[in-house]
């Protein structure tokens, strides 16, 4: 049975998380390619996201008018979105077996044309998908009475991008308080560390520059997650960045802060030790 | 000069580019390398390690590293940037126009992971208009090397002249068919195989395929002649009049849009000099899809399979006139062209999906993928 969007304790929501990165597991060792890090780092913004009551959807009703849209700009990290999507019953668990497959639904990068429930947008160029999330964050503001939220999530490395600060600087300057983005702040990329790739720090001296309501929040914190995410909602006149720190490949022993598993998926083996770690 | 090839090795173009960037950084001290975090898939992380002070970490930020390597061009550097070519052909597209064309400033442009074959990443990925655009823009060399040894050959070549350059490679290992010592010159297409019956005419690991295709038509009894196009700008208009001429029908074969790719440049110097029969093969106006790399060849109609469809094909049509009007993207003869990806649902139906639910998680860790239907 699916889980649904009523908000879930934290410690139902830590037993959720730990669902999606086994799914992230299964469906990435039969691809036999695909990104586990940033995936399994960020499970558990979005167990909080999709499972602690935050955000309005149905899964029944997946286009519904007036629903609360989320963007993966980073769209490397798919794997994560389509089991939380698959968790919150939009699609059958077991079409996760299908991801990176010729014909399934469940591209390498979120591709629109395949019409999997759930996906608003295609990505996968870095960058983009932040400036589509506030284009749907501009068209909702349009509506009278219209409560519907965007939330966007971004990796750190893709903050390198330029369009990334158009971006902000337009969801400051039409004063997007609908708009919530997510930084899946691992300091992790594919050649390296943040800082020594190309230096995007501070991170919430920038987004306050920007009018941004800024948190910083441990993003394996269930219950700081929720919170933060509330926190946004009540934020009127600007937008939210909430800057979660996070671990690559939370829950994997061998995988934890290691940027070498930023695009790779486990072997047979490896997987094994992986479900072992997460059932631990 | 008759050459004849055989597959020695199998290798991915990419590899040539990074010995190419390593030989060039010895010759000469000027060669400056950009990474934009995939150094190590586009192969640049070679310079990197031999050549650190000379190798700078840009990012993921391609127009940046696009304009300030036209700094440092203008500053008597000759720069390289590597990216898949997803993000370094048009994602940088203006800064490549005016900064590096319109300044006619010496910057080399590394496109990796090109065409579908980059595979499981899907459409997101596999860039199939690169060429349409950067053969329009003034000042730019445009280089396509058939297999390993020729991108080699290719970086130094680049390098080693003055002006805005791009070469553009594949992922997949790749068969190689060349030799240290095959003719290459920039801007010099080479005959790869006689024969006046056709010419099929590529670029890219699609000359390979075509050579393949030849062995194939010889046995039907039409000798093709097979051109290697490894300079799709500045074309190299006699060679490919002069195969027009002589053997009065053309094919080309390239992993890229027919729309404005190589095939396109083709028509137009034939087109202008001397109008034959033309066929293309490439892709039919569709974007990829995520599945295995050869298997995508395949469906998208880039194999040999496709090649001596096309020249099956435009080899009737030399003999005949023609009143019937065709699509520019039809490959071969009405329903012979290639399938593209499938419709979401075809290959795995919700029933089918919702039967293996009932068996969802497995136990343990998951042997295979789903089994699609067909
Ligand atoms: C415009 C663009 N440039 C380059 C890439 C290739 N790429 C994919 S993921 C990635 C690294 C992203 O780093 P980060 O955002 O920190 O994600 P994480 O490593 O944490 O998953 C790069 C360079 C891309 N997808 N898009």
């Amino acid at each position: 049975m699916p889980y649904t969007n009523e908000r879930q304790t934290p410690e139902k929501l830590s037993e959720i998380a730990g669902e999606i990165r086994r799914d992230i597991i299964r469906s990435l060792v039969v691809a036999k390619s695909g990104h586990s890090g940033g995936p399994l780092g960020s499970s558990d913004i979005f167990a909080a996201l999709y499972f602690g009551g935050v955000m309005n959807y149905d899964p029944n009703n997946p286009w519904m008018e007036g629903r609360d849209r989320f963007v993966l700009s980073a769209g490397h990290m798919c794997p994560v979105l389509y089991a939380t999507l698959a968790n919150a019953g939009f699609f059958p668990r077991s079409e996760l077996l299908t991801l990176r497959q010729f014909g399934s639904r469940l591209q390498g990068h979120p591709g629109r044309d395949m019409h999997l429930p759930g996906i608003e947008t295609s990505s996968g160029s870095l960058g983009q998908g932040l400036s589509i999330a506030v284009g749907m964050a501009m068209a909702d503001k349009l509506v009278d009475g219209n409560t519907a939220r965007v939330y966007s999530l971004t990796g750190d490395g893709e903050l390198q991008e330029g369009s990334i600060w158009e971006a902000v600087m337009s969801a400051s300057h039409f004063k997007l308080d609908n708009f919530c983005m997510i930084v899946d702040n691992n300091d992790c990329q594919i050649d390296g560390r943040i800082g020594d790739v190309m230096n995007v720090y501070p991170l919430k001296e920038k987004f306050e520059s920007f009018n941004f309501h800024t948190i910083e929040v441990d993003g394996h914190d269930l219950a700081a997650l929720v919170e933060a995410f509330e926190e946004a909602k009540s934020v009127k006149g600007k937008p939210t960045c909430i800057i979660a720190k996070t671990y690559m490949g939370r829950g994997v022993s061998f995988m934890e802060d290691d940027y070498k598993w930023h695009g790779n998926p486990p072997n047979p083996a490896q997987a094994e030790q992986a479900l072992a770690d997460l059932d631990a | 000069m008759t050459m004849n090839f055989e597959k020695y090795d199998s290798k991915p173009t990419r590899h040539g580019f990074g010995e190419g960037l390593v030989e060039l950084g010895e010759k000469d001290e000027r060669i400056v390398v950009l990474g934009g975090d995939i150094t190590g898939s586009v192969m640049t992380s070679m310079f990197k390690d031999k050549f650190p002070d000379r190798f700078f970490s840009i990012g993921i930020a391609e127009q940046n590293a696009t304009t300030i390597a036209t700094g440092l061009a203008l500053s008597g550097k000759v720069p390289f940037f590597a990216s898949y070519g997803a993000f370094c052909a048009l994602r940088n597209a203006d800064q490549l126009r005016i900064s590096v064309c319109y300044n006619e400033a010496n910057v080399k442009i590394g496109g990796g992971h090109s065409g579908i074959s980059v595979g499981p990443d899907g459409a997101t990925h596999q860039i199939l208009e690169d060429m349409a655009f950067l053969r329009a823009l003034p000042h730019m060399t445009l280089v396509v090397p058939c297999d390993y040894v020729e991108a080699r050959k290719a970086t130094v070549a680049i390098g080693e002249f003055d002006g805005p350059a791009y070469i553009r490679f594949g992922r997949s290992a790749t068969p190689v068919f060349t030799r240290p010592e095959t003719p290459f010159v920039l801007g010099k297409a080479e005959v790869f195989r006689p024969g006046n019956d056709v010419a099929i005419i590529a670029c890219g690991p699609m000359v390979w395929e075509a050579l393949v295709a030849a062995e194939e038509l010889s046995r039907e009894g039409i000798e093709a002649r097979v051109i290697n196009l490894h300079t799709v700008k500045p074309l190299d208009v006699e060679t490919v009049v002069t195969a027009a001429r002589e053997c009065g029908a053309v094919v080309t074969a390239e992993e890229h849009q027919i729309l404005g790719g190589m095939g396109s440049a083709v028509a137009q110097a034939i087109v202008k000099n001397a109008p034959v029969p033309m066929e293309f093969v490439g892709v039919t106006d569709t974007f990829g899809g995520s599945g295995d790399p050869d298997h995508l060849m395949e469906v998208f109609g880039l194999t040999s399979e496709y090649i001596v469809k096309s020249v099956r094909k435009v080899v009737k049509r030399k003999a005949q006139e023609s009143s019937s009007i065709q699509s520019i993207t039809q490959v071969g003869e009405l329903g012979e062209g290639p399938e593209n990806y499938p419709k979401p649902g075809e290959k795995y139906p919700m029933e089918e999906l919702q039967k293996a639910e009932a068996n969802y998680p497995p136990e343990g860790v998951p042997e295979k993928s789903l089994e699609p239907v067909g």
